[in-house]
């Protein structure tokens, strides 16, 4: 594509696209475009959206886009769903709930697979979201795929962490407060009509109150997305939040830490492809069988391949 | 390196039989393809867009209700009009062969008709995808 950077920047669609697709190819190009525009990024407001999986998180992050749409911003969604770890396919189903608006000029939506990457996101997340501040977005919504214990990832790169639950999840809930309880800025209880909405609310506070060195208490918000109910409330918090972000000096913590994490992501998707790159299959596969015949053990195996990737 | 190659997965018009087209979709991600699935009673102008917001080298659309003549060509006629032509477009469900000749002349590469094993499809996405994979 001709003036690929110049159409980024004016947040052209298929600018954006193909960026991203060389970001999550790992390809130089998206490299090559961000060190260029690096300046022009940092304006964009970025929220995860996390949880469970079917607890509405696609349909919730549509509404959310409409309320904001509707008073003029600007909105890029990054909608990570699962890769199969045996086949490394996909089916990315999040937009089936995004339809409505995909069409609408402000609005870009993209999905990713997870391809391999752990912790809820995509390898090439990171860098999709620099790419959709630089084309001038108001908010970044970042779907999770559907979390349980480990999936924290969101955290290292959004400013705000909307964690989705809904009723029925009942001792769901005392499972993942280990890992997950930690890492909502706001909790949503979504699908607020079913019955046991309540008295989910009521756990998820007795919950939060127990930690008390917060400054920050996570607020508990009442939504039924498909009804559009409790969205705008959600919006005030979410904007609640960024306001204590800022005051309480947090929000630049948070980005310098994004900024390390973004710097120790690309030099670790750099080793990785240059080990692997070195590597040949038949060698592999050759030494591999001495594993197998215990003529060798697989630590040293591993330490010679990273011995010869750097010779 | 390597990347999956990706397809968007697409019905338009107003059918709401989904059957074959998620077991297209559950077969080529088998396959390894990373497999956006928008959905029932998709428009052209919504499957464009998505097929351009998603950058996927392939557009596999579905149909059972005999609007094909008009809404396939309405999507490769817009996907054109983006710039987005080297997408390769495929359809399948119940097309009588004589509309095939119209549907290829309209930017249709393919068209795969019941009875046909999944694997000829993800056979022929690998031999006939336009960018390099």
């Amino acid at each position: 594509m001709e003036n690929l950077e110049e159409l980024l920047i004016k947040g052209d669609k298929r600018a954006i696209a193909r960026t991203i697709t060389y970001a999550e190819n790992y390809e130089d190009k998206a490299k090559e475009i961000i060190k260029k525009l690096y300046e022009r990024s940092g304006n964009a407001y970025i929220v995860g959206i996390t949880g469970p999986p079917g607890v509405g998180k696609s349909t919730l992050t549509d509404k959310l886009i409409k309320n904001l749409v509707d008073v003029g911003k600007k909105i890029g969604v990054i909608a990570v769903d699962p890769t199969s770890p045996f086949t490394g396919g996909s089916i990315l189903g999040d937009r089936i709930r995004m339809q409505d608006l995909s069409q609408h000029p402000n609005v870009y939506i993209r999905s990713m697979g997870t391809r391999g990457h752990l912790g809820g996101l995509s390898k090439g997340t990171y860098m999709a979201a620099r790419i959709l501040d630089i084309a001038g977005m108001d908010y970044i919504f970042i779907e999770t795929v559907g979390v349980g214990q480990s999936e924290i990832d969101i955290v290292k790169i959004a400013d705000t962490v909307v964690m989705v639950l809904a009723p029925g999840l009942g001792d769901d809930v005392q499972a993942i407060k280990a890992g997950i309880m930690e890492i909502g800025d706001i909790f949503v209880v979504n699908k607020c009509d079913k019955e046991g909405a309540d008295k989910t609310v009521v756990e998820l506070n007795m919950m939060l109150d127990l930690d008390e060195k917060k400054d920050w208490r996570p607020p508990v918000v009442k939504v039924a997305a498909q009804e559009n109910k409790g969205i705008d409330e959600l919006i005030d918090k979410i904007d609640g939040h960024k306001s204590y972000l800022i005051e309480s000096g947090t929000f630049q913590e948070r980005r310098i830490e994004r900024l390390k994490m973004e710097i120790i992501e690309s030099i670790k998707n750099r080793l990785m492809k240059d080990i692997f790159d070195k590597i040949q299959e038949k060698e592999f596969s050759s030494m591999l069988q001495q594993v197998i015949d215990k003529k060798i053990d697989p630590y040293t195996f591993a330490d010679e391949l990273y011995k010869d990737a750097f010779n | 390196m390597d990347r999956p190659i990706r397809v968007l997965v697409a019905k338009p018009g107003l059918d709401g039989h989904d059957r074959g087209a998620k077991v297209i979709a559950r077969a080529l991600r088998d396959a390894g393809m990373e497999v956006i699935y928008t959905g029932l009673r998709q428009t052209p102008e919504q499957i464009a867009e998505a097929a351009i917001q998603e950058d996927v080298d392939v557009v596999a659309l579905s149909i059972l209700s005999g609007a094909h003549n008009t809404l396939f060509p309405k999507i490769t006629k817009l996907l054109k009009e983006r710039g987005a032509d080297d997408i390769l477009v495929i359809g399948g469900g119940i097309i009588p062969e004589e509309d095939m000749p119209f549907l290829k002349e309209n930017g249709i590469a393919e068209i795969f008709t019941p009875g046909t094993p999944t694997s000829a499809v993800i056979e022929y996405i690998k031999q006939h995808v336009n960018r390099a994979v």
